[in-house]
C-alpha cells in the first residue's frame, strides 16, 4: 500500500492535473474509436494551401513555420510561436483545452472553417510523432 | 452594561487591527496610499492562459466595464483585432466576469481613475490607446520611436516600452524604448 501512495505522489508532483497524452487527447475526439487514424491526411491537412481572408495563401507553416522543432513566428502580430514537435516542447498536445482553443481559431483562419473530429484526430496523429 | 460595551469596543478594535483584511479594505486603504498609485495588481490564471498566450495581459484596471463587455462578446471575438481569438463559453464568461470585477470604473487606482475621467460618460473604447487620458500621455512620442520603429511597432504593445507593465507599473521612469533608450519628460 506504502509503495502505492508513493506511486500516486510522485505523478501528482510530475503532472498538473489538465495533462493528458496524445493517445487520450485523440481519443477524446474520438470516443466510440470509430474514425480510423490517418497522418498522412493530417500531413496532408498540414500543407494544405488556402486564400485567406486577404487574398493571400495560407497554410499551417504561415504562422508556425517549416521546422516545426523549431519556434514559429505569427505572420501578423510577430508572436513567437513555442516549436508545435513534441520532440522538441513537450508540453504540446498535453493540455485538452489549449488544444481544442487552438483548434478551434486556427483552423478558422487557415481553412476558413473549423475542423472535423477527423481532421482533427489526423492532424494530431501526424504532429505527435514529429 | 458600560462594561460589555467597552468589551464589545475593545474586540472591535483588536478584530480591525489582526484580522486580515481584503486588499481594497479601508484598513489598507489607509495605510498604504502608496499602492494606489498605478493599477490594481489582479491575476487570473483563466485570463492569463486565454489571452496571454497572444498578447500582454492588459490590467482589467486600463478600461470599463463596457468596454470589457463589448471586447468579451462572443462575435466579436471571432475578429479580435483581425484575428480569431474564441474561446469556449466556460473560459470567456470566467474571464468577463474576472475583468469586469476588476475593470476601471470600479477601480480606486490612480491610473484607473484618471482613465475614467477622461471618457465622456458612457464612453467605452475598445482599445485602451483610445481612452483620451492614455492617449494624451503617449502623444508627445514621434512616430519614428513605435510605428516606424521595428523593435515596437505599435502602442498597444505597451511591455515593449513599459518595462515593468507586467508588475502593474507604467511610470515613466520605467521607460525604455527599444533602440531609442529611456524616456523622460
Amino acid at each position: 500500500m506504502r509503495r502505492y501512495l508513493w506511486l500516486v505522489a510522485s505523478m501528482a508532483v510530475a503532472q498538473p492535473a489538465w495533462s493528458v497524452t496524445v493517445d487520450e487527447a485523440i481519443a477524446h475526439y474520438n470516443p466510440h474509436g470509430t474514425l480510423a487514424l490517418n497522418p498522412k491526411h493530417g500531413d496532408e491537412l498540414w500543407h494544405q494551401k488556402n486564400t485567406g481572408e486577404d487574398g493571400k495563401e495560407r497554410d499551417c507553416m504561415t504562422c508556425h513555420g517549416q521546422d516545426l522543432t523549431k519556434p514559429g513566428k505569427h505572420v501578423k502580430t510577430g508572436k513567437v510561436i513555442d516549436p508545435l514537435a513534441p520532440s522538441a516542447n513537450k508540453e504540446r498536445f498535453t493540455d485538452l483545452e489549449k488544444i481544442e482553443k487552438w483548434f478551434t481559431r486556427n483552423c478558422k483562419w487557415t481553412y476558413g472553417r473549423e475542423c472535423t473530429d477527423q481532421e482533427k484526430v489526423d492532424l494530431l496523429k501526424y504532429l505527435s510523432a514529429l | 452594561m458600560k462594561k460589555s460595551r467597552a468589551v464589545f469596543l475593545s474586540l472591535t478594535v483588536v478584530a480591525g487591527a489582526i484580522l486580515p483584511v481584503h486588499a481594497d479594505s479601508f484598513f489598507t486603504d489607509a495605510r498604504s496610499l502608496e499602492r494606489k498609485k498605478e493599477v490594481a495588481p489582479v491575476a487570473s490564471e483563466t485570463y492569463r492562459k486565454g489571452c496571454g498566450e497572444c498578447h500582454f495581459l492588459y490590467q482589467p484596471g486600463l478600461l470599463p466595464e463596457q468596454s470589457w463587455r463589448k471586447l468579451l462578446d462572443a462575435k466579436a471575438l471571432e475578429d479580435h483585432f483581425g484575428e480569431n481569438a474564441e474561446l469556449s463559453d466556460n473560459n470567456r464568461l470566467a474571464i468577463l466576469d474576472f475583468l469586469v470585477a476588476n475593470s476601471a470604473d470600479k477601480s480606486n487606482y490612480k491610473r484607473s481613475k484618471k482613465i475614467m475621467a477622461s471618457l465622456k460618460p458612457g464612453e467605452a473604447p475598445l482599445r485602451i490607446i483610445e481612452v483620451p487620458y492614455i492617449k494624451r500621455k503617449h502623444n508627445e512620442i514621434p512616430e519614428d520611436l513605435i510605428k516606424k520603429n521595428d523593435k515596437v511597432k505599435s502602442l498597444s504593445y505597451c511591455d515593449k516600452c513599459h518595462q515593468q507593465a507586467d508588475k502593474n507599473n507604467f511610470d515613466d521612469d520605467t521607460v525604455n524604448i527599444p533602440g531609442h533608450g529611456n524616456w523622460t519628460w
